[in-house]
């Protein structure tokens, strides 16, 4: 297990270097820079631009330089300095707008996983030991509801609802007397207040494709021989279903640790933006449009290396939770 | 074929009491099969897989059901300990256990037909007084779970035992089927074992209860040829150290021969003869027996003959011929009789029935078979029945 561990840790250096190499070129592939779209907007609302200042920090940022020699001073600086840059927009570094938002992400999605989990394990397990019955028919039912629906769209009707029927807004994960309030209990109870809100609606889909997931593994593994076996030595059913075919379906949940996070950061976008959610989300979006280069590049750096990690994670669960990849791996 | 299940009754329940016949160690009847049927209720109808099935499983003997591919010889089997899955359940007949008579007590007969599948009681049977190993020895246990773990929890279950006595007991079983270094071997997993080795595994593990009766479904069947040899020979010292009966499931007449003390041939559903094996190997007498013992190679057959095989399949067990279902195939097949009767068994002997017309049964003449008269005295079925 430590050898494959440190085997992971060892080929995780190369995947970053290709990652951060590759963000470094999306960011770079729109046409101009920065500061060509901020002149496009300055002369569009008629304002002189004054070109030696634009050039001036053109200099100052190396945007002149080649493309090797700005992404060896992005890179050497965030890996040597923890240096992310300066946000072009916000005119302040990077590192005082992300880190906020990136907690909150990593809460929402961490929460989402969890919740997702909870609901998704009793509902699968039962899905697949009754299959055909009344229960399984609903659950599959409110599932492809669930599958079909895009989030934002649940989001703009459970905005709408809330609003409608009981005068309230939703928005933002606080209430407006503790949005910029210094952490405490009562903040923290006010957040866990309104986390589950979106918390449901970004793991509506993830949940019910979990559902899916663990219904038809659960079912395939449901006819194995091993079962017979079980049953055979005259165990309780329940104690067989639970220790040996649902152990052998619940692979793909320890697997979406690592998918999820991605997944999340698309989805949730949307959603943070209709429902108002200060997570990575929107701020990305805006990153992008206004050719943000080192804000969105140090987002979607980070982004990039926490999933890498919740694979690595995922993948050393699946190890520990599977002795045929710990012994062929190990 | 009501009137034939009856005659089953009648006359094999006297048979299976009076024991063995004279110089055969027939021991005590332990499991009794009467008027078994096992059905499968698909969309497509009803299929009938086993259809009105007695047997006589007996104590320390070895039992071989023998038949081709869907004959319902492995359903009989999981009917046994009721582990027929949906759809198919089992619908009519007995299945009579006796259970702590072996030690001089008055012991109890449990009719296992009528237990509910998941319930209670027939939990209390499984593992404990019938075991049961599969065909399948690489997905009959579980990858994830350790040998001993899963040793263990047979143990146990049956077993007031501590988790250390438990585990004592599994190495010292994994012993017992030669499996090298079961101290080590009781802590890996059944993925770094070979075939052969976890179905020593599956046999130690069915032993863990000291079982009154085996039930083998096509053990050795995923096994090559010398482990099939090895596994067979360790089943049958098994048996002469525990005294365990077996109910042995095959196709392969070579495994019989090996294997048996007595054999029932099943074909779609119905046993269509059963007898001591060596009665069955010398003087077969159901068309299909016979048809089965000439589609095995024999060793001395100078001349480069021809296997013979049987003319035909298996018909699809949803539309089953009338009257005697093997008729399709049969070379002694006659009109207006075999498609129109439904053979009922006729004794030949104390342990010797068959379900042929050539043998009576229909008030038809009974010519006998072809080739009968140099073997066992011409049957007269109406004298012999019922003993």
């Amino acid at each position: 297990m430590a050898k494959l561990v440190i085997r992971r840790l060892i080929y995780m250096v190369p995947t970053m270097f290709a990652i951060s190499v590759v963000t470094f070129l999306i960011i770079q592939l729109p046409p101009g820079d920065f500061l060509s779209t901020y002149i496009a907007e300055l002369s569009s609302r008629g304002d002189a631009v004054d070109t030696r200042l634009v050039e001036a920090l053109r200099e100052r940022y190396g945007l002149n330089d080649p493309i090797y020699v700005q992404y060896y001073q992005w890179i050497s600086h965030i890996v040597l300095q923890g240096d992310f840059g300066d946000s072009f927009l916000y005119r302040r570094p990077v590192a005082d707008l992300i880190w906020n938002r990136l907690g909150l992400t990593i809460a929402l999605a961490v929460a989402t996983l969890l919740v997702s989990w909870a609901i998704a394990f009793p509902i699968g397990v039962y899905s697949a030991v009754k299959q055909h019955s009344a229960g399984d028919y609903a659950f599959t039912f409110i599932g492809f509801l669930g599958l079909a629906t895009p989030n934002f769209l649940l989001a703009l009707i459970f905005v709408w609802i809330s609003f409608n029927y009981f005068g309230q807004s939703v928005g933002g994960l606080f209430s407006p007397e503790f949005a910029d309030a210094a952490w405490n209990l009562g903040k923290v109870l006010d957040l866990l207040s309104h986390v589950w809100v979106p918390v449901l609606i970004i793991g509506m889909a993830g949940t019910a494709s979990l559902i899916r997931v663990l219904r038809a593994n659960l079912l395939d593994e449901l006819r194995k021989p091993y079962v017979t076996t079980a049953r055979a030595k005259g165990l309780p059913e329940w104690r067989i279903i639970l220790k040996y075919p649902v152990r052998m379906a619940l692979g793909p949940f320890i697997s979406t640790a690592g998918w999820l996070l991605p997944s999340l950061i698309g989805g949730e976008v949307l959603v943070s933006i209709v429902i108002g959610l200060d997570t990575t989300g929107p701020l990305l979006v805006e990153a992008l449009i206004s050719q943000d280069m080192y804000l969105a590049g140090s987002f979607i750096l980070i982004l990039a290396t926490l999933t890498v990690i919740g694979t690595l994670l995922s993948d050393l669960l699946l190890a520990w939770w599977d002795p045929r990849i710990r012994y062929a791996e190990g | 074929m009501r009137a034939g299940e009856r005659a089953a009754e009648a006359g094999g329940a006297p048979a299976a009491q009076a024991g063995g016949a004279p110089g055969a160690p027939g021991g005590e009847v332990l499991v009794e099969l009467r008027g078994l049927k096992t059905h499968f209720f698909t969309d497509e109808g009803t299929v009938r897989a086993v259809d009105g099935v007695d047997l006589e499983i007996r104590r320390g003997r070895t039992l071989c059901v023998v038949g081709e591919s869907g004959c319902g010889k492995s359903i009989t089997a999981r009917s046994i300990l009721q582990l027929v899955e949906a759809p198919g359940r089992v619908v009519d007949g007995r299945i009579l256990l006796r259970r702590g008579g072996a030690d001089g007590g008055p012991g109890e007969v449990v009719d296992l037909a009528g237990l509910k599948p998941g319930g209670k009681e027939i939990r209390s049977v499984r593992g404990k007084d019938i075991a049961m190993i599969f065909q399948e020895p690489m997905t009959s246990l579980s990858l994830v779970h350790t040998v001993g773990n899963q040793m263990v929890e047979a143990i146990r279950v049956h077993n007031d035992v501590g988790k250390r006595e438990a585990r004592e007991r599994a190495v010292e079983l994994l012993g017992m089927v030669n499996i090298p270094n079961p101290g080590r071997l009781v802590d890996s997993y059944p993925f770094q074992f070979s075939g052969g080795m976890r179905q020593r595994v599956m046999i130690a593990m069915a032993l863990s209860c000291d079982p009154g009766l085996l039930i083998a479904d096509e053990p050795t069947t995923a096994l090559d040829v010398t482990t099939q040899a090895q596994i067979m020979e360790l089943l049958k010292r098994l048996q002469r150290e525990l005294g365990m009966a077996i109910m042995f499931i095959t196709h392969d007449m070579g495994v019989v021969a090996e294997m048996a003390d007595d054999v029932a041939i099943m074909y779609l559903g119905k046993v269509v003869e059963k007898g001591p094996v060596d009665d069955i190997f010398h003087d077969p007498k159901h068309p299909y027996t016979r048809a089965l013992l000439e589609s095995i190679p024999k060793i001395g057959h100078r001349r480069r003959e021809r296997l013979r095989s049987i003319k035909g399949i298996v018909p699809d067990p949803a539309n089953r011929p009338a009257g005697c279902v093997f008729h399709t195939r049969c070379d002694a097949f006659m009109p207006g009789r075999c498609d129109a009767t439904v053979p009922p068994p006729v004794a030949l002997g104390p342990d010797r029935q068959v379900r042929c017309l050539l043998y009576g049964g229909d008030g038809g003449p009974a010519p006998g078979a072809p080739d009968a008269q140099t073997a066992a005295p011409e049957p007269t079925p109406e004298s012999s029945h019922g003993d």
